[in-house]
């Protein structure tokens, strides 16, 4: 059902944790559902220089926000936009096509925390 | 523990026991005689199939007439209620069920729905049980068949089948219950309990797969599954699957033969176990009436995590259990009968069910007293639920 790469993102994720006074936090999905993904990115000079997770949900979440962390480490904010679902399912060899839906979270969760990122830039460009 | 498998989904399936693949043999091999021929190969086939009726019929107290072979519980249940709904719709077009019912049960009455009868799902109450008067309270003058299960198979609560039974007796109306979950765990008597038809599967107390049986109390009005040969006195046509039915025959003589022993056995395990993790883990509730449950059954909810992550770490530990999460099922929503019993989504999307078998030990239940905590605290610090918990307080 999973790849090795799913299984060992799951058991040995990276990047598990909090960033404090992180530059860009961001919290997808519904409990409702089963999944919710938490990212926080460190963001230095458009580039993302450290990425956090907390995840709520099945193996396939926690395999997928960890990869994610790991894509967009030592990208820039545009470079980690253009990371999609499909990127992120590739990454870790593929996924059952009914956990698509947690790789399409993971990219969710990038977009939002740049998004959180960029509208804390907004309001202090502004003040 | 190292290398070994702890199996603890014994709801799911069981072991074949060696006896009964002993009995089983010949007739996957050199007796491998069609019942329905009257030379001696089919002639041997043909008894050994009537010598697992009698097994069957003595292990519920029913007649051997009373006894019909099935591929396992969702046909026989399909059978029970299609072929009655089918039999009596001169009379009506009611059915009254419960809202925990196996998919094997409310799967076929959708399609019966679709078909123009009509369904009222009575719901349980929040222990997991059924309160007969809500059923009694169901009943309409069209109502023709009650279906209420005799056991959960999620979490293994007992349900009153016996009340509903005399209920449906006053009344008239059919009653069918989906033992599957029970034969082999708890004693099964159809007179007893008053049901007119009862469905049972062989996997499930050390049997094979892909065999069960459908009592059908005499004089019931039923249409038969299916329509070919003369097979089960023309109620349901087919080749007998004749090395199942001799593994579903001994099986259940083994079932009930120590059954009490096996039970008590299990139970204390149970209770090791439910004291353990209920002293051991905070947010966790364990789900179902503490006792009116079946002696191998445990299922917890544990909060802030999910059931499928639970499952593959205590794989990676060496332990198979079950879940009702919505992944480990392929839908999004939570298993329909912690929805049932009251639990929030995401709370049901935590659950582990443990169901013990013959072999399971004390050094078992220690073992995964000792993983569980770890794993669950493990989960919970990935958990953003649980740091919020932890920030806010609940």
């Amino acid at each position: 059902m999973y790849s090795e790469k799913v299984l060992d993102h799951f058991m040995n994720p990276r990047n598990v944790g909090e960033i404090e006074n992180a530059d860009g936090v961001a919290q997808v999905g519904n409990p409702k559902c089963g999944d919710i993904m938490k990212m926080y990115l460190k963001i230095e000079n458009g580039i993302i220089v450290d990425a956090k997770f907390k995840t709520f949900g099945c193996g396939a979440a926690v395999a997928t926000s960890s990869i994610a962390t790991e894509m967009v480490k030592g990208k820039t904010i545009e470079e980690a936009l253009q990371i999609t679902n499909k990127a992120v399912a590739e990454a870790l060899d593929g996924l059952p096509a009914n956990k698509l839906h947690c790789s399409v979270l993971a990219e969710e969760a990038i977009k939002a925390a740049i998004e959180d990122y960029l509208s804390k830039q907004k309001s202090k460009n502004t003040n | 523990m190292e290398g070994k498998i702890i199996y603890f989904d014994h709801a799911a399936t069981t072991p074949l026991k060696k006896e009964v693949l002993d009995e089983m043999m010949p007739y996957l091999t050199e007796q491998y005689g069609n019942p329905s021929t009257i030379y001696k190969l089919g002639r041997e086939a043909k008894r050994a199939v009537e010598l697992a009726r009698e097994r069957v019929a003595k292990a519920l107290n029913a007649d051997i007439q009373e006894i019909y072979f099935t591929s396992g519980g969702t046909e026989s249940d399909n059978w029970a209620l299609k072929g009655v709904a089918f039999a009596n719709r001169d009379k009506g077009k009611h059915i009254i069920t419960t809202t925990i019912e196996h998919h094997a049960v409310l799967h076929p009455l959708k399609y019966l729905e679709g078909l123009g009868f009509e369904v009222t799902y009575v719901p349980v109450e929040p222990d997991g049980i059924i309160d007969p008067q809500k059923i009694k309270e169901a009943i309409r003058n069209d109502t023709i068949l009650i279906s209420v299960m005799l056991a959960n198979n999620e979490i293994g609560t007992i349900q009153p089948v016996k009340e509903i039974a005399k209920i449906a007796k006053e009344k008239g109306i059919v009653i069918h219950t989906d033992a599957v979950q029970a034969v082999g765990q708890i004693p099964v008597d159809v007179k007893d309990l008053g049901v007119d038809l009862l469905s049972l599967s062989a996997h499930k107390f050390y049997g094979p797969k892909g065999v069960g049986a459908l009592y059908i109390k005499k004089g019931t009005k039923i249409h038969p599954f299916s329509h070919g040969g003369a097979q089960e006195r023309n109620r349901r046509a087919g080749t007998e699957n004749v090395a199942g039915i001799v593994g579903l025959g001994k099986a259940i003589e083994l079932a009930t033969q120590n059954l009490s022993e096996y039970a008590a056995k299990l139970q204390k395990l149970r209770d090791k176990l439910i004291d353990g993790v209920l002293s051991k883990i905070d947010y966790v509730r364990l789900n179902g009436d503490r006792y009116k449950r079946l002696p191998n059954n445990a299922n917890f909810s544990f909060e802030f995590i999910e059931g499928e992550s639970l499952l593959l770490m205590l794989d990676m530990k060496g332990i198979a259990a079950s879940s009702g999460s919505a992944c480990t099922s392929g839908s999004l929503d939570p298993s329909h009968v912690l929805l049932a019993i009251g639990l929030e989504h995401e709370v049901a999307h935590g659950s582990l069910r443990i169901t013990l078998g013959e072999d399971n030990t004390e050094e078992d239940i220690d073992y995964l007293l000792e993983v569980l905590p770890e794993i669950v605290s493990r989960l919970r610090e990935m958990s953003p639920l649980y740091e919020s918990v932890k920030k806010g307080g609940k």
